[in-house]
């Protein structure tokens, strides 16, 4: 299993993206960190190079139905769109099924504990 | 016996006495509140003489909607300023950028040019309130922007006091609000401090944060130690451009946090003060006592906040303002109880407010100085954290100082390695957190619908645009396409590029335009990935 832990829109916070990679490197699984700052169109074309099984969105900026819908959107115009898309972050509840209905796989709002996020990880290609 | 540890690392022992003090001289490490090497404080008398001030963090939406929220919390006691801006602003991006699309407004205040800078202040007289702009990688263009407002309320260049947070290396560490690579970013900052401390001699032109390095996951101890060694790079920056040391370094502030163990936190500042004091006099040579003191903003630590049973926040609020009271905070600002969910509301921002004036007036803290001076235990954690400190800058050295490892991304995987340490400390419950992972409620970790979750409103963004569009449309735009030509052209050179940026902005060039002439020379940071 392959992962792209991405950082896309201009939300400079990336502990809880590192600390997810290295969750989920330490349970075996193979990890790609794109950096801060990342356009949709970026991540799609890193997934798509990289050959990823998921892609791990973290967004805390608010900004985050708006951009996992760019990056669904372009995964699925790069004929991408067998590569599941979670979402993590500043997630208020309201906002997890909008989510869900763009074609995101699994949403973390925040308060998630890592276990269950390697977990829901690890069921993504299960 | 259950185990104890330090956030930084080591045990904790049961009970502490005199001996944990031998071998220390006290006269020495000590000292008195108000005197060299500061380890009770910078001053005689502390918080008899003034109380600390209190600056929330505040930006959300339009300058209109950020410059009300001010003077609500003005109105109820607040007595200084510190201006959130929104990402695009942050990273130097017009609201009309492509890449400002659904960002604009939301985690601060909108700005574009200096006319939403007047607005933002508009009714605010800068003579008599101090600002502090959350501002890094655009900092010179902000803070030209706010001398310029300044300006027009007719407040003398002297009796300006602002404090830029202006520290870009923190950003590479922790916060990510860069845009040019490391040396021209570093350029920038120097041009600041210069400019100011020759032109605006109240100004604070950098705050030097360790906050935002702890936030994202070191230790206490590795807070303070890099924290210090970017005011030491700082320092360095400054004395190459051949200033002397005392001309600059008694505008130099700090900003940390304090969250977690009381003790603990405090003896990490009374150590931070004494390594600094000795640094600045020792090292550096500075023979103005005022270039000695390590003056903080101490508080923060949203990270240490919880979504389970979020009014828990509040208490922990409190725990906060009290350890930066006996921390010897200069300023005090609170994370608020829906931190973890939304923007503050005006209600929980009103709540963090009054639990520093019930710190202040009610609870005692600022009754003395130092009151927890010569405790064996705090002492000892004094000492302790003197040395830990100190085993962290010598790893900082090993990387090749803080500047060097910023570049390798040596200091940022580090950073990203203790956040990770922390994590699993929280999941195995080695660092309990009430609500979390002790004491868990039935549904705890269902989200509280009580919070007001702060509604984002596409208006807003439309408000700026059309703003953005007008001032565009009227300004004098030969003026400002001459200023941007002059910047660029500037910015190829050496010399101090704040004049060039003043005329930009009050031509009301825009942040992106400033922004763009200076990127078309420095170019973009590339960002190590190591994690």
């Amino acid at each position: 299993m392959k992962v792209l832990i991405a950082k896309p829109g201009l939300d400079g916070h990336d502990r809880g993206a590192k600390v997810v990679a290295q969750a989920l490197r330490d349970a075996g699984v193979e990890v790609v960190y794109s950096g801060l700052k990342r356009s949709p169109e970026e991540i799609v074309a890193e997934a798509v190079q990289e050959d990823v099984d998921v892609i791990g969105l973290s967004i805390l900026s608010g900004a985050h139905v708006l951009l996992a819908r760019k990056v669904l959107e372009g995964l699925r115009a790069q004929g991408a769109g067998d590569i599941k898309v979670v979402v993590g972050g500043i997630i208020p509840p309201r906002d997890v099924e909008p989510l869900g209905a763009l074609g995101v796989h699994r949403v973390f709002p925040m308060g998630t504990r890592l276990p269950e996020i390697v977990k829901a990880f690890k069921e993504t290609t299960a | 016996m259950r185990d104890a540890r330090l956030h930084a690392g080591p045990p904790i022992k049961p009970v502490y006495g005199p001996d944990d003090l031998a071998g220390r001289d006290a006269a020495q490490d000590i000292g008195q509140p108000g005197e060299y090497p500061y380890t009770r404080g910078i001053h005689k008398t502390m918080y008899r003489e003034r109380l600390w001030t209190m600056r929330q963090y505040i930006g959300f939406g339009t300058p209109e909607e950020t410059n009300a929220r001010f003077k609500y919390l003005m109105a109820h006691g607040q007595d200084a300023l510190n201006v959130a801006f929104d990402l695009p602003t942050q990273l130097g991006l017009d609201s009309d950028d492509p890449r400002a699309e659904g960002e604009v407004g939301r985690v601060g205040m909108a700005l574009d040019t200096l006319a939403d800078m007047e607005q933002a202040f508009a009714g605010i007289p800068l003579d008599r309130v101090s600002v502090s702009l959350t501002i890094n990688g655009m900092a010179a263009p902000i803070t030209a922007m706010y001398y310029a407002v300044a300006g027009q309320q007719g407040v003398a260049p002297d009796r300006v006091v602002t404090t830029p947070q202006n520290d870009i290396l923190k950003e590479f560490v922790a916060r990510g609000t860069w845009v040019y690579p490391v040396e021209p970013s570093l350029r920038l900052v120097a041009d600041l401090i210069e400019f100011s401390a020759k032109q605006y001699p109240r100004s604070n032109p950098v705050s030097v944060c360790g906050y935002h390095i702890r936030e994202a996951g070191c230790t206490t101890a590795q807070e303070m130690a890099y924290g210090l060694a970017i005011a030491r790079a700082y320092i360095e920056l400054m004395l190459a451009r051949g200033m002397a040391v005392d001309d600059f370094a008694p505008r130099i502030s700090f900003n940390f946090t304090c969250w977690g163990k009381i003790f603990e936190e405090a003896g990490k500042f009374r150590a931070g003060r004494r390594l600094y004091a000795r640094m600045l006099r020792e090292h550096f040579g500075a023979k103005n006592p005022k270039s000695w003191i390590f003056r903080s903003l101490i508080g923060g630590g949203g990270s240490a906040f919880t979504v389970q049973e979020p009014e828990n926040n509040i208490v922990r609020g409190a725990y906060i303002a009290l350890a930066a009271a006996l921390s010897g905070a200069q300023t005090m600002a609170l994370p608020t109880y829906d931190e973890a969910y939304t923007i503050p509301s005006a209600k929980a921002q009103l709540i963090a407010l009054r639990t520093m004036q019930i710190c202040a007036e009610e609870s005692g803290a600022a009754d003395t100085a130092d009151p927890l001076g010569g405790s064996y235990y705090v002492e000892a954690l004094t000492n302790e954290m003197e040395r830990l400190i100190q085993e962290e800058l010598a790893h900082v050295d090993r990387m090749g100082g803080i500047v060097e490892a910023v570049k390798s991304g040596a200091i940022q995987a580090e950073v990203a390695r203790q956040a990770y340490l922390f994590e699993r400390k929280l999941n195995s419950g080695e660092v309990p957190k009430v609500g979390v992972n002790c004491y868990v409620a039935d549904g705890a970790a269902e989200a509280d619908h009580a919070v007001e979750l702060y509604a984002f409103d596409q208006t807003v963004a439309d408000a700026q645009l059309a703003r953005l569009a007008k001032i565009r449309r009227e300004r004098d735009d030969r003026a400002a396409r001459a200023a941007l030509r002059r910047l660029s052209d500037e910015a190829r050179g050496t010399t101090n590029l704040m004049p060039a940026i003043m005329e930009a902005v009050t031509a009301y060039a825009t942040l992106g335009e400033i922004n763009r002439a200076m990127k078309d020379v420095f170019g973009e940071h590339k960002e190590p990935v190591k994690f």
